[in-house]
């Protein structure tokens, strides 16, 4: 049986997320794969994303892979990884598109005109390392609060429900960079190029028994 | 906050990592993969790679540093140095690089930049620039390592690269490379005052105040350096301590 799936639709390097799986999870099995089977038969799935949001939703309806995206979504532990955060939601203003509708809320860009508390201006995408204040979901153990992760995006989400909030990030107003729920965990960010704290979070989840 | 970035830049020939002045006369520094962890280790935010002569003999090697990188290093890595096509970017990519940076060909074409950002997202098509001061306030855009003048002007190229779907620049000021008396401040304010997209500086870092210069004054969001930490000059870390005693925020 396959301990974790890695969701491949097409859309960007998927390698980085799997170097970084197999060093936290020398044991388990692990597969990059665009078969709807595969994913429905593993214990585990995590869902990246890079790229534009439009292109990720046509590459996975081609593939013929939302049903099985749904089901474990609803099912298995299931991480959410940038696009794969942001498809999980009710619509996305970049293309104007409805998403995957898993949680409500929406995806909204940053203001083109943002500046920080000196005057300077921020540039988007918000790229690079920023602090991260999170909840204690089981998924943080271990990791500090205001530990920097690896950011590179032009959107963020605006979840309806403050409940399902997990950690927020500022740039410069906050916004929110991890929501759960049940068995579902999704980052904005990216653990797979976070050094020591993301793969801390990558090995939470791979011990991660949803309750 | 956004912590403002550190990028060590390894110049790669026939597997080696090697610095020039002023974009000639190379100095062996040392084996890639081995600088790559020890920077990794240091801190660094960010690695870029460039095969500086990226002829097709070194290309296959060039692909095995970067995938025993990418096993052992998990932060971004940068590759650039003889992308002439969209599948060069995307051999780079599946051989492990997060971004793939893209200098002479997107000027011969710069319809590269768009397919490359459309097919595989902005966030993984950096332009690099080489740039070189023609009349007061006024830069050029240079090719082929820096020998083929363009006519172009580096203003509105890096405004046009942005337009096509570069998610960030790397401007290197061919008068300031390996010069190490610091950033083309002037040149690099006039750029990233022009972008929404973040600018990286490079070419002339040769203390640890020029980095916060090309920050603070400069106004670039990452700043890029070769022989300051090749040689052991100064690490990563003690680059970061004195940025943030100059308060420039960081990541420690």
């Amino acid at each position: 049986m396959v301990d974790i799936a890695i969701i491949d639709y097409g859309m960007g390097n998927l390698r980085s997320v799997h170097h970084a799986l197999r060093t936290i999870a020398p044991t388990a099995s692990i597969v990059v794969t665009d078969d709807p089977q595969e994913v429905e038969q593993a214990a585990r799935v995590v869902f990246p994303g890079q790229g534009a949001m439009p292109d990720c939703i046509r590459e996975l309806e081609a593939r013929g892979l939302r049903a099985a995206v749904l089901h474990a979504a609803r099912t298995k532990p299931f991480l959410g990884i940038c696009i794969g955060l942001q498809m999980l939601f009710e619509h996305s203003e970049e293309g104007d598109i409805p998403g995957l509708a898993i949680l409500p809320g929406k995806v909204v860009r940053f203001a083109s005109n943002l500046c920080d508390a000196q005057n300077n201006k921020l540039k988007v995408p918000h790229m690079g390392w920023n602090q991260v204040q999170h909840g204690n979901h089981p998924l943080w153990e271990g990791i500090d609060q205001n530990a920097r992760f690896y950011f590179v995006h032009s959107y963020y989400v605006c979840p309806q429900d403050a409940q399902f909030v997990q950690a927020t990030s500022c740039y410069p107003q906050p916004f929110v960079c991890a929501v759960a729920r049940d068995n579902l965990f999704a980052v904005q960010f990216h653990p797979e190029k976070s050094q020591g704290a993301g793969l801390r979070l990558l090995k939470n989840f791979v011990n991660w028994v949803p309750v | 906050m956004l912590a403002k970035r550190i990028i060590p830049c390894l110049d790669v020939t026939a597997g080696r990592v090697v610095k020039g002045v002023h974009f000639v006369e190379l100095r062996d520094a040392g084996d890639p993969v081995e600088i790559a962890r020890r920077y990794d280790e240091q801190g660094a935010d960010e690695l870029t790679f460039l095969d500086i002569t990226a002829s097709s003999d070194d290309r296959g090697i060039l692909f095995r540093i970067i995938e025993q990188v990418a096993e052992q290093v998990f932060i971004p890595l940068t590759v650039g140095g003889g992308v002439r096509q969209v599948e060069d970017v995307r051999n780079l990519l599946n051989a492990g690089a997060d971004k793939v940076s893209i200098n002479t060909s997107a000027v011969l074409n710069p319809q590269l930049v768009a397919d490359a950002a459309g097919r595989y997202g902005s966030q993984c098509i950096v332009v690099a620039i080489d740039a070189k001061q023609v009349q007061p306030g006024r830069w050029e855009v240079f090719t082929h390592g820096g020998r083929k003048a363009t006519g172009l002007d580096v203003v509105e190229w890096a405004k046009k690269m942005q337009a096509l779907g570069a998610g960030e620049i790397l401007l290197t000021s061919m008068d300031r490379d390996g010069s190490k008396i610091g950033y083309d401040l002037q040149l690099t304010r006039a750029v990233t005052d022009a972008l929404e997209i973040p600018l990286i500086a490079s070419g002339g870092a040769g203390t640890l105040q020029n980095l916060v210069d090309g920050v603070k004054l400069g106004g670039a969001d990452a700043v890029l350096a070769a022989s300051i930490f090749h040689y052991g000059e100064f690490t990563i870390q003690q680059a970061k301590q004195y940025m943030a005693q100059q308060g420039i925020e960081v990541r420690i």
